[in-house]
């Protein structure tokens, strides 16, 4: 029972006729494929779906929504799968770092526990913040980093957690212009480095560009492909 | 386990409830095997009815209960009216905790010292108006049941701003308010026209247990209420209490025609709802504007910083009395000053001190495991429940206590578990449960959801996450509704008193039994104390998270 892509992108991130239904009114209805180290952007109207889909594919979707079809990670099906479980990295507009823990202890949480050892936990977390220009930050308050700072270790949570596609919730929107092109960059080539397929949400077509990765609006619910 | 949270809660909460309903109607109609009635009759209520002043009890009730309700509503609204958006209603909401945490009884002797005769009041008008001796006038227990008023409506504003603050949060009343301005009406009229409307579903409940409250109270009215003859909710405990046995029946009765009197409260409150939605409409379209509603203004926030005041001041005089030597009239502080009495009542007041902590602390500790259970699990389902729910939740707030407080009592004996620790833990557990329930219920639902999210999608397990991201996060209202339940424990008076059948002596049962005395320094130290607990659950509760987030600056914020 595997569609057609599975065979072509075993190790992508593959939707095969998803669609999501809301009240009866249906936010979209797509087949996608995200090939390893691929960005591939959603672009659409607010209210079209797109967070919803990100939730679907998380498995974090609130219940009220009727979905229906697949979701391939890695040749596997994650549709059925809790969201822990799933290894689906996702980034938001907002950090949304835990204010209760230290730089560090942000990171830690998201380190899997099969790395054990004070100090070889210690090791990841100095080396992922050395990658952000953040040497030396495992002890601070988030509270104290600046919004790009924020971003960074957020974005460096997520791939500590060791995910096999990442998620991105318009996670620029809130940072300003110049700010944004540099931490676009930054997540582009942690994402390809790691090799992950991306699928991105956003409504900036410059953020759409910078990827160089195809472009999907969806309009009227259905997918279209610039 | 989640899964069984909400029953378990219900049953704790509503269950108390029926069976002590249950255990007042029996015996009202003559059934009670264990004081040897085994027979249905009429023979209670016939002797119920023959009690002397039963009417005027009656009265006092419906009336005392009313206008409390009307004047803390009227107060609460104008002043909401007038002042929201500004900087006073700021200033308003930050002393309001401290003052709602305040027990009834304590406020109500705090009320007392200050309106009495020779009262601070007095004192402060005596050089002026040349009163040498104490002026003879009734102004406590006074036979129209003003004082009670008094004493319930300084009590009740604060409770109902509380509730009127949340509901305005989420009817978005500023823009209403500004959209009124600008249409050129006076703040006053234009809140009442455009915003009070969208608020009143939602202090509907809260305000019908003000009115059960209010009708129906026992301890307050001991303190503040006329005496000949008391509110009926008064005459029921002394019935209840008589050495008597066979008074139980007409007591049961009473406790029935108690609860039949409130829901007719409620029933008519409802009836004037209708005919003042009626009128409203036809005067909010008739366009009025009143613009010049200085003096409204002003007037109401005199009153509602009066209320406040008095609360505060009477706290004060229970501090003063507590450690006054000799106090002459009218001079305004006693002579001489000493800690005579404190040290002479400490093993008592130890006694009391550890049995009301000992209760509050385990009806808290089942009440935040139970609250918190049913929220993650709503939560975890992203469903909310319904407005029947709601309704559950104030079940336990709309019933007077004392129609199943005997009832409750008899319940337990069937159990076993009369005047037991348990069983006074869970008398209190029926109001503890509704009120830290509703203290939680909003922060625990406006978590922004993606934190919860972020978690599960770092590979978090839902109960790693309920433990590491939800709790940390919500450590604040969580100790403040810990801080709420223990408030409303401590100011359990009946279900201390009935249940316990006396075994289990608190600082609230102790207080309100020196009621009738008239030793002010006693008073004064019991009431005081009784002031000071919940105080010190919210400073706990404000503190350790406070010292445990110190170096966490986004954990400042919030509650």
């Amino acid at each position: 029972m595997s569609s057609p892509e599975t065979a072509i992108s075993p190790s992508g991130l593959v939707l095969a006729g998803v669609k999501i239904t809301l009240k009866g009114q249906v936010l979209c209805d797509l087949d996608l494929t995200v090939a390893p180290g691929e960005i591939v952007t959603l672009m659409g109207p607010s209210g079209a779906g797109k967070s919803s889909l990100l939730g679907y594919i998380c498995g974090t979707l609130a219940p009220g929504f009727t979905c229906r079809g697949r979701v391939w990670l890695k040749g596997r099906e994650i549709g059925t799968l809790p969201p822990q479980d799933r290894h689906v990295g996702i980034l938001f507009q907002d950090d949304l770092l835990f204010p209760y823990l230290s730089v560090g202890g942000n990171l830690a949480f998201a380190l899997p526990v099969d790395i054990r050892g004070r100090g070889q936990r210690r090791d990841k977390i100095d080396q992922a913040l050395e990658i952000a220009g953040l040497a030396g930050f495992a002890d601070r308050d988030p509270a104290t980093l600046s919004g790009g700072q924020r971003a960074r270790v957020a974005v460096m949570r997520v791939l500590l957690s060791a995910p096999s596609a990442l998620l991105l919730d318009e996670p620029f929107s809130r940072l300003d212009a110049k700010l944004r092109s540099q931490f676009r960059e930054f997540v582009f080539e942690q994402a390809r480095q790691q090799n992950l397929p991306t699928l991105m949400v956003t409504h900036d077509p410059e953020d759409a560009n910078a990827t160089g990765g195809p472009v999907i609006t969806l309009t009227d619910h259905r997918a279209q492909q610039a | 386990m989640l899964r069984f949270a909400p029953v378990l809660t219900v049953i704790l909460m509503v269950g108390p409830v029926l069976a002590g309903l249950l255990g007042t109607l029996l015996p009202a109609f003559g059934y009670l095997p264990a004081l040897g009635g085994g027979e249905w009759s009429l023979s209670a209520w016939r002797e119920l009815a023959a009690q002397p002043g039963l009417e005027i009890s009656l009265r006092l009730s419906a009336v005392s209960g009313l206008l409390a309700t009307l004047i803390s509503f009227a107060v609460v609204m104008l002043f909401c009216a007038a002042w929201q958006g500004t900087r006073v209603f700021g200033a308003i909401q930050r002393v309001l905790s401290p003052i709602l945490s305040i027990p009834h009884a304590a406020a109500a002797f705090g009320l007392a010292f200050l309106i009495a005769p020779s009262g601070w009041i007095v004192r402060l008008v005596a050089p002026l108006a040349g009163w040498q001796q104490p002026p003879d006038i009734v102004t406590l227990q006074d036979g129209w049941g003003l004082a009670l008023v008094a004493g319930l409506v300084i009590k009740e504003i604060p409770f109902l701003f509380l509730m009127t603050l949340g509901a305005l949060q989420q009817a978005n009343a500023g823009q209403s308010q500004q959209v009124a301005l600008s249409l050129g009406y006076g703040r006053v009229a234009g809140w009442l026209k455009t915003v009070l409307p969208r608020i009143y579903p939602q202090i509907r409940l809260p305000l019908f247990a003000v009115l059960a409250y209010s009708a129906s109270v026992v301890d307050v009215a001991m303190i503040l209420g006329p005496t000949t003859p008391s509110p009926l909710a008064v005459r029921i405990l002394h019935w209840l209490s008589d050495p008597d046995l066979s008074m139980r029946f007409m007591a049961s009765a009473a406790s029935l025609l108690q609860l039949m009197l409130v829901a007719g409260l409620i029933a008519l409150w409802m009836a004037g709802e209708k005919i003042a939605g009626f009128c409203g409409l036809y005067w909010a379209e008739g366009g009025g504007r009143y613009r010049r509603d200085g003096a409204v203004r002003l007037t109401v926030a005199v009153v509602s910083i009066l209320a406040a005041g008095l609360i505060l001041a009477g706290i004060a005089a229970l501090a003063v009395w507590s450690i006054a030597g000799f106090w002459r009239y009218p001079d305004l502080l006693p002579g001489q000053f000493t800690v005579k009495l404190w040290l002479r009542e400490l093993p008592a007041l130890a006694g009391a001190l550890i049995n009301s902590v000992l209760i509050g602390g385990a009806a808290i500790m089942i009440g935040i495991i139970l609250v918190i259970a049913c929220l993650e699990r709503e939560a975890r389902q992203s469903a909310r429940p319904g407005r029947g729910v709601m309704w559950l939740i104030y079940l336990p707030l709309l019933m007077p206590q004392i129609s199943f407080m005997f009832g409750l009592q008899v319940f337990f004996g069937y159990l076993g578990l009369e005047r037991s620790f348990i069983s006074v833990v869970l008398a209190h557990l029926v109001f503890v449960l509704p009120y830290m329930f509703l203290s939680l219920a909003d922060p625990y639902r406006s978590l922004d959801d993606r934190y919860r999210h972020t978690g599960l999608c770092l590979g978090a397990g839902p109960d790693r996450v309920f433990w590491q991201v939800v709790l940390p996060l919500l450590a604040r209202p969580v100790l403040a509704a810990l801080a709420v339940g223990f408030a409303v424990s401590i100011g359990q008076y009946l279900p201390t008193l009935l249940i316990g059948a006396g075994r289990f002596a608190t600082i609230t049962t102790d207080a309100v039994a020196l009621a009738a005395g008239n030793d002010r320094r006693m008073i004064g130290i019991y009431g005081l104390l009784q002031a000071l607990l919940p105080f010190a659950g919210f400073a706990v509760a404000m503190l350790v998270p406070a010292i445990v987030f110190r170096q966490r600056r986004g954990m400042r914020d919030g509650l």
